[in-house]
C-alpha cells in the first residue's frame, strides 16, 4: 500500500494525536487534523487527501456536524473517499453516508474499531481504494431484523451479505466462513439475482447489494 | 395593584380610580351582553328551521374574546385564551378542534349565564349603588327647582333646605359606603370570568413540566459528559493497548496485554450501551422515526415496524421513545410474545404510538401516583410524562391477549 496522505477531524486531542501517531506508525501521513467541523472544508481543499476522516459528532453544537461536512464534500467531490467515525451503532447514520456518490470510496465504523490497529488500518486503506465498509456492530444488529426485501435470502446467504457490508473481499469471507471461494462467489451470485439487482461490473453490484441490506 | 380586591383592602381605595374602573367594568357587561343575548335568540330560531346550530353553540367564542379583553379593566394581568391552535388550515379542521376542547362549551356555559343573569346584575349593581345617592345628593337641587317640596328617589318627602343638604350629605356617605360592595362584585365577576374564560393551569402541573424539562435536560448533560469525556478516553486506550499487543513480543505479558485490550473493548461496548440507554442522540439527529427502527432492531422480541412521523418537538419525541422502550421491554419480558408491532403516525395534530404483542394479555396500567407493582412502575413515570405534553396512554389488554398499549400526544411537526 503507498503512503495514504490524511485529513483527520476529529475534536478530541486526545484522540487526534493518538490516530496519527497510530497511522504514521503504517506508514500513512496526517497532512491536516482539525479540530471541528467548519475548518474540515478548507483543509481538504488546500492538501487534497486520499482519504478524510472525520467524527460525528463535533463542534460547534456536538450533534453531527461531522457527518453533514462528510456528507457536502461528497456531495462535492464524489469520488474523494471519506471514513467516519462514529459512537452510533444506528444505521440511519450509515445509510445516509452511503447514498452519496454511488456508494463507493466511503466507510462507517465504530471508534472502538480504531482499538483493533490493524484491522482499522486495513478498513481505512480499502475506503481510500474506493471499497465500502460498515462497522461488523451496525451490520450485526441489521441482521437481527428480518427485513422485506432480505426475506428471500437463505441464512447462509443473509450472512454472506453481512460479510460483504464488512468491506471483506471473496478470499477473506470464505475463510471467515470454512467454505472454498468458490461456495462463496456462488453465494454472492445468488444473492443479487434474488435482490434484481442488475448485470453490470461486480464491484459495483456489492455495494448496491449493501445499499439494499442497510436501507431494508 | 391588579385587582379591585387588593385595592378594597388600602385604607385610601375610596380616592383611587378602582371604584370607578370596577364601575365601568360592571356597566360595559351590557354592551357585550344585550348583543350575545340577541344573537342567541336569533340562532336559536334559526336552529329551530334546522340551521345554526353550530354557530349557537360556537357563540361563546367571540364572547370569551372580548370578555378576556374587557378584563383589563379591572385585572392587569393577561388572560391568555386556553384554546389550540388547529394544526391544519382549514374551517373544518378548526371547527373539529373548537368542537373538541373544554375551553368550549365552557365558554358556551358562560355567553348563556352572562347573557341572561350576569348582565342585568351587573347594571343593577351599578345603578343601585350610583344613582340613589346621586337623586340624594341632588336633593337641594330638586328642591330649588320644584319650589317647595321635593319627593328625592321616590322615598323620602323634602320641603326644606336644611333637610334637603342634610340628604345631599347623606348621599355622599352612602356613596362612599356602597363604592366597596361594588368594588367587591367586580372582583367577584373578574375572578369568575377568568376562572371560566382563562383558567391558569395548576402549579402542579407546571412545576411538574418543570421537572420533566430539567430531568430531560440533566440526562442530556450526562450523556454529553460521557461522550466527549469517558469514551474518547477509553477509545484512546484501546488504541494505544491495540499498538502495544502489536509491539510486545510473544510471551506472558503480550498475552497479559492482549487480556487488557479486550477488556478495554468491552467496557467501551458497554458504555456505548449505558450512554445510549441515558439519551439516544438518533433521536436528536434524525427523529423519532429512525429512534424507534432502532429501537426494533435491538428489540429481543421480533418487531414489525410501520411509521410516518414528521419532526417533532424534542419533549415529545423523547417521551415517545421512551415509552415505545418501556413497552417492549415490557413484551420481552411479561407477554411471551411472540412478535410485536410498532405504528406511529401523525394526524389531525396528534402523534399517536401504538405498541401491539401477540402475548397472553392480561396486563394493566396502574393508578397514577399509587404504590404500583413492580411490573407497571415504568409506564406509570411515562404516564405522567405524558401527562405533562396533554398526551394519554391507555391499554387494551384481555387475558389471554392480544395487548396493544397506545398513546396520544398532540403536537404539531416541527418545520
Amino acid at each position: 500500500m503507498p503512503p495514504l496522505s490524511v485529513v483527520l477531524a476529529e475534536d478530541s486531542v486526545l484522540l487526534r494525536e493518538g490516530l496519527t501517531g497510530l497511522l504514521a506508525r503504517f506508514g500513512h501521513e496526517v497532512v491536516a487534523a482539525v479540530g471541528d467541523a467548519g475548518a474540515l472544508p478548507a483543509a481538504v481543499a488546500s492538501y487534497r487527501p486520499d482519504i478524510v476522516v472525520t467524527d460525528v459528532r463535533m463542534p460547534p453544537a456536538f450533534q453531527d456536524e461531522g457527518l453533514r461536512a462528510a456528507l457536502a464534500l461528497r456531495a462535492e467531490q464524489p469520488a474523494l473517499p471519506v471514513l467516519v467515525l462514529s459512537q452510533y451503532v444506528q444505521r440511519s447514520y450509515a445509510a445516509e453516508l452511503l447514498d452519496t456518490g454511488d456508494g463507493t470510496g466511503v466507510g462507517y465504523l465504530l471508534k472502538d474499531r480504531i482499538g483493533q490497529v490493524e484491522e482499522f488500518v486495513t478498513a481505512l486503506e480499502s475506503v481510500a481504494a474506493g471499497g465500502t465498509v460498515v462497522d461488523p456492530e451496525v451490520v450485526r444488529q441489521l441482521l437481527r431484523r428480518r427485513r422485506d426485501p432480505l426475506e428471500k435470502l437463505t441464512p447462509r446467504e443473509r450472512e454472506v451479505l453481512g460479510l460483504v457490508a464488512e468491506g471483506k473481499s471473496n478470499a477473506a469471507i470464505a475463510r471467515a466462513l470454512v467454505v472454498t471461494e468458490a461456495a462463496v462467489g456462488k453465494h454472492i451470485g445468488n444473492i443479487l439475482g434474488k435482490l434484481g439487482l442488475p448485470q453490470a461490473d461486480d464491484t459495483h453490484r456489492r455495494v448496491l447489494a449493501v445499499l439494499a441490506f442497510l436501507k431494508a | 395593584m391588579t385587582s379591585p380586591w387588593q385595592a378594597l383592602a388600602r385604607p385610601r381605595y375610596l380616592r383611587t380610580r378602582w371604584p370607578w374602573r370596577s364601575a365601568a367594568y360592571l356597566l360595559s357587561s351590557a354592551f357585550t351582553g344585550i348583543p350575545v343575548l340577541l344573537a342567541m335568540v336569533l340562532l336559536a330560531v334559526f336552529s329551530l328551521v334546522g340551521v345554526g346550530l353550530p354557530l349557537l353553540l360556537l357563540v361563546g367564542l367571540p364572547l370569551a374574546a372580548v370578555e378576556r379583553w374587557r378584563l383589563r379593566i379591572v385585572d392587569s394581568e393577561p388572560a391568555p385564551s386556553p384554546h389550540r391552535d388547529p394544526a391544519e388550515p382549514g374551517v373544518l379542521a378548526w371547527a373539529r378542534l373548537r368542537f373538541t376542547e373544554q375551553a368550549t362549551w365552557r365558554e358556551l356555559a358562560y355567553a348563556v349565564l352572562h347573557a341572561l343573569v350576569l348582565w342585568p346584575l351587573d347594571v343593577l349593581a351599578v345603578g343601585v349603588a350610583l344613582v340613589a345617592p346621586a337623586g340624594m345628593m341632588l336633593a337641594p337641587v330638586q328642591l330649588a327647582m320644584d319650589g317647595h317640596e321635593a319627593r328625592v328617589i321616590k322615598i323620602w318627602l323634602v320641603d326644606s333646605y336644611p333637610e334637603a343638604f342634610a340628604l345631599a350629605v347623606g348621599g355622599v356617605v352612602l356613596l362612599a359606603v356602597l363604592l366597596y360592595p361594588l368594588g367587591a362584585l367586580a372582583g367577584a365577576r373578574a375572578a369568575f370570568t377568568r376562572l371560566l374564560l382563562a383558567p391558569k393551569e395548576s402549579e402542579v402541573l407546571r412545576s411538574r413540566a418543570r421537572l420533566v424539562d430539567s430531568f430531560e435536560a440533566e440526562r442530556r448533560r450526562i450523556e454529553r459528559d460521557l461522550h466527549d469525556g469517558a469514551q474518547q478516553r477509553l477509545v484512546a486506550l484501546t488504541m494505544t493497548l491495540g499498538l502495544a499487543r502489536l509491539d510486545a513480543p510473544p510471551g506472558p505479558l503480550a498475552d497479559r496485554i492482549a487480556t487488557a485490550h479486550d477488556e478495554a473493548g468491552q467496557v467501551l461496548v458497554e458504555l456505548r450501551e449505558l450512554i445510549q440507554g441515558i439519551h439516544p442522540q438518533v433521536l436528536t439527529d434524525y427523529g423519532l422515526g429512525a429512534a424507534l427502527e432502532d429501537v426494533a432492531d435491538r428489540s429481543a422480541v421480533p418487531v414489525d415496524t410501520d411509521l410516518d412521523i414528521p419532526r417533532l418537538p424534542g419533549q415529545v419525541e423523547t417521551a415517545a421513545y421512551f415509552a415505545v422502550c418501556e413497552a417492549l421491554a415490557n413484551v420481552a419480558k411479561h407477554s411471551g410474545a411472540g412478535r410485536a408491532e410498532v405504528t406511529a403516525h401523525h394526524r389531525r395534530g396528534r402523534l399517536e404510538v401504538v405498541v401491539r404483542d401477540d402475548g397472553r394479555g392480561g396486563a394493566t396500567l396502574p393508578d397514577s401516583g399509587s404504590a404500583a407493582g413492580a411490573e407497571g412502575t415504568g409506564l406509570t413515570g411515562l404516564a405522567d410524562r405524558l401527562s405533562v405534553l396533554d398526551g394519554t396512554l391507555s391499554i387494551t389488554s384481555p387475558p389471554g391477549g392480544p395487548t396493544a398499549l397506545r398513546l396520544e400526544i398532540p403536537c404539531r411537526p416541527c418545520p
